[in-house]
């Protein structure tokens, strides 16, 4: 039997030792017990605000760096340790694009000997020619073309969108089964960004190609993908079907985010209505002392007692839609949909905001 | 005659880039009024003269950048005649930094030095202002100014490093206004700063602009953001303003296809979804600007003339302008 997933990190934590003040160390706990699976052909976003884990989880899946607990699997197989071979075989079957495509290539060589190299590693048993018409196969896969015109540019004479291309067309050369994007549009120029999402669309059209894409802008994130994952402060804590998760969110974190996304849509009425209550809507807590209970419930609206002592279960809720937050267990998770985080703030308790 | 409703007049600005092979117009002709409390938002991509303007109008521009022709009129709250910003000396210009015209940059870091507390950041910024102001009163005062963004007062004791992105981000808005300027030019102050953080920053601007009544030009690349913040917009391109009118026009009704595709780039939030394109091509490089229209190598509406006749930029409705040849030819059919 053929697994269902091309790739998943199973229940992983990663957990980074810095050194404090006066010499004393901290642990910070970048991602703990994330699940993320991709299917082949499947586009997954991993949305949430800076310092939430999502970089950290793709250098996991990306084998960077070892999981301080839980596994990585490929194909069902977990993969764990192994030499310099085993990682180049790994990194045959998945690759990352990085946000930056000004850093991700070599300054210093033209196009061709970028492609060259990564044709070179991950195929030895081609010869020069069949390099070459490789190299010019995947420029115009992501239309670079004439191809000729660009394999002997320098990355410096190419525009950022040119240069992300690149750099795909490099990730492809071994050709993958994952992509791992890190936000890989988020550098380019807005009227380029689209193209970007529409290559990307193709190659998993043309190639089955699974895709993590990883950004905090929903609205591509919807325009892109299949399915969204939201993290907040190292944790998973909803995923499911993109319309769904972005129609109704079935975590207060979610929300909060889908209500401060950039909405022309709704611009037309009245501004101060429009950025009410918005003023105030806190900032992520440090991972190396997160809040007990769910990491949310110091920025939440809804806060319960409950929530600020146990962390809350997952509950699904059909269509591989599911989050965890004890709004679910205790028949409340009707209030999310009637209500916006600002109002529901608005409304919270004074006493309840100071504890 | 002086227009109390009017706090920024720029006309015919231009500002060159002087080099030795190559000079580059990185802002050609642009002219906009600005109104006493009114945020205008400048839309534009990498190389549309964006940043460029806004160095001009806050005087912060280094060589080889030079303002070539043009005037940045600044009308006082007293009505007194306008004073041309571009016309004065260092040491005249001193009189009208900070509590005149004041900037946020992009990044909070280029603003706020490291090695000092930022109680005493806001303290010299005050003093150098109002020589009669101790220190003391000056810290509490800059105690007073973080709380306007939501940052707990004993805050000022903090060194920049010791605050949150965001929280640094707010302190430059706070530090902005210290001298309670009539104009806030702000360069991207959200790009740096992930969703929610943007909208409480956003949220913030709007609230104090209410309270204190400055006017605010607002620049950045995201055209989605400016449609929900902006009063007006204007939309650069290639260094000159290509389209300028009220954020709600601008979004049903854009009038220059450069406008419309920036517009149509931004998937949307809920509405049904539909395969989008963008606009194919990148932006010309300044160096060797195309002939006629900038735009027209990536124009879907190119017609006859637009390789070689400059568009105005020209009424084609209530306080709203575009600069197409296409408004033209339509205009002059009916």
């Amino acid at each position: 039997m053929s697994p269902d997933y091309v790739l998943e990190a199973r229940n992983v934590s990663k957990h980074f030792t810095v050194r404090g003040s006066l010499g004393r160390s901290a642990v910070v706990q970048a991602v703990q017990d994330a699940t993320v699976r991709l299917k082949p052909g499947q586009i997954l976003a991993l949305v949430g605000e800076s310092g939430s884990g999502k970089t950290t989880l793709a250098r996991l899946l990306a084998r960077f760096y070892e999981p301080t607990s839980g596994e990585i699997a490929l194909r069902g197989e977990p993969v764990a340790g192994g030499g310099r071979a085993a990682r180049r075989a790994y990194h045959s079957d998945v690759q990352l694009i990085f946000q930056d495509p000004f850093g991700s290539l070599n300054p210093l060589h033209r196009v061709r000997y970028n492609l060259d190299r990564a044709l070179k590693l991950h195929h030895p048993s081609l010869d020069g020619d069949a390099r070459l018409r490789r190299a010019t196969a995947l420029l115009e896969r992501v239309s670079l073309t004439p191809a000729a015109d660009y394999l002997d540019k320098f990355p410096h004479e190419l525009s950022g969108g040119q240069r992300q291309r690149v750099v795909i067309a490099r990730a492809l050369a071994v050709e993958p089964k994952v992509l791992l994007g890190d936000e890989p549009i988020s550098m380019l120029d807005v009227s380029i960004r689209l193209e970007m999402l529409n290559l990307l669309e193709k190659l998993r059209a043309e190639d089955g190609l699974a895709l993590l894409y990883i950004t905090h802008d929903i609205a591509s994130a919807r325009y892109l993908c299949d399915d969204i994952a939201v993290m907040y402060a190292g944790q998973m804590v909803e995923s499911g079907p993109k319309e769904e998760v972005i129609a109704a969110p079935q975590h207060p974190y979610t929300k909060l985010l889908i209500e401060s996304s950039p909405d022309p849509e709704r611009a037309a009425g009245d501004r101060d209505e429009l950025f009410e209550g918005a003023d105030e809507l806190g900032e992520p807590p440090s991972l190396i002392d997160p809040p007990a209970g769910c990491r949310f419930h110091p920025r939440c609206p809804f806060a319960m007692t409950q929530c600020r002592s146990e962390a809350p279960p997952v509950t699904g809720l059909g269509d591989g839609h599911w989050a965890r937050c004890w709004l679910h267990q205790h028949g409340r998770a009707g209030e999310l949909a009637r209500t916006t985080h600002a109002a529901a703030m608005a409304r919270r308790a004074p006493q309840e905001v100071a504890t | 005659m002086t227009n109390t409703r009017t706090v920024l007049e720029v006309r015919g600005l231009d500002v060159e880039y002087v080099t030795a092979d190559l000079p580059v117009r990185a802002c050609a002709d642009v002219s906009f009024t600005l109104g006493r409390g009114e945020i205008l938002g400048v839309a534009g991509e990498s190389g549309s003269g964006k940043s460029t303007l806004i160095t001009a109008l806050t005087r912060l521009q280094r060589p080889p950048a030079v303002t070539t022709a043009g005037e940045i009129l600044f009308h006082g709250r007293d009505g007194a005649p306008p004073v041309d910003l571009a016309a004065l000396d260092a040491r005249e210009l001193r009189r009208y930094r900070w509590t005149a015209v004041s900037i946020v940059m992009q990044s909070a870091m280029d603003a706020l030095n490291p090695v000092m507390r930022i109680g005493a950041q806001f303290a010299d910024a005050l003093r150098a202002h109002d020589k009669a102001l101790d220190k003391r009163a000056a810290w509490v005062r800059a105690a007073e100014l973080l709380a306007m963004v939501g940052i707990s007062g004993d805050r000022v004791r903090d060194y920049p490093h010791q605050l949150s992105g965001g929280m640094r981000q707010r302190a430059a808005i706070a530090l902005a206004l210290a001298c309670r300027p009539q104009l806030v030019v702000m360069d991207e102050p959200t790009t740096a700063v992930d969703v929610v953080m943007q909208r409480q920053i956003l949220a913030q601007v709007l609230r104090l602009r209410r309270e204190l009544g400055f006017a605010v030009v607002f620049v950045t690349h995201d055209l989605s953001l400016l449609l929900e913040l902006a009063d007006r917009i204007a939309v650069m391109y290639a260094g000159r303003i290509v389209e300028l009118g009220s954020a709600a026009e601008l979004y049903r009704a854009p009038r220059h296809p450069y406008t419309q595709g920036l517009r149509d780039s931004f998937p949307p939030l809920h509405a049904p979804l539909r395969p989008l394109s963008g606009i194919p091509g990148s932006p010309p490089d300044l160096r060797r600007p195309p002939s006629g229209c900038a735009f027209h190598p990536r124009c879907a509406r190119r017609i006859e003339g637009c390789d070689a006749r400059l568009p105005l930029l020209e009424a084609v409705g209530d306080g709203h302008q575009a600069a197409c040849l296409f408004n033209t030819r339509e205009g002059a059919g009916r």
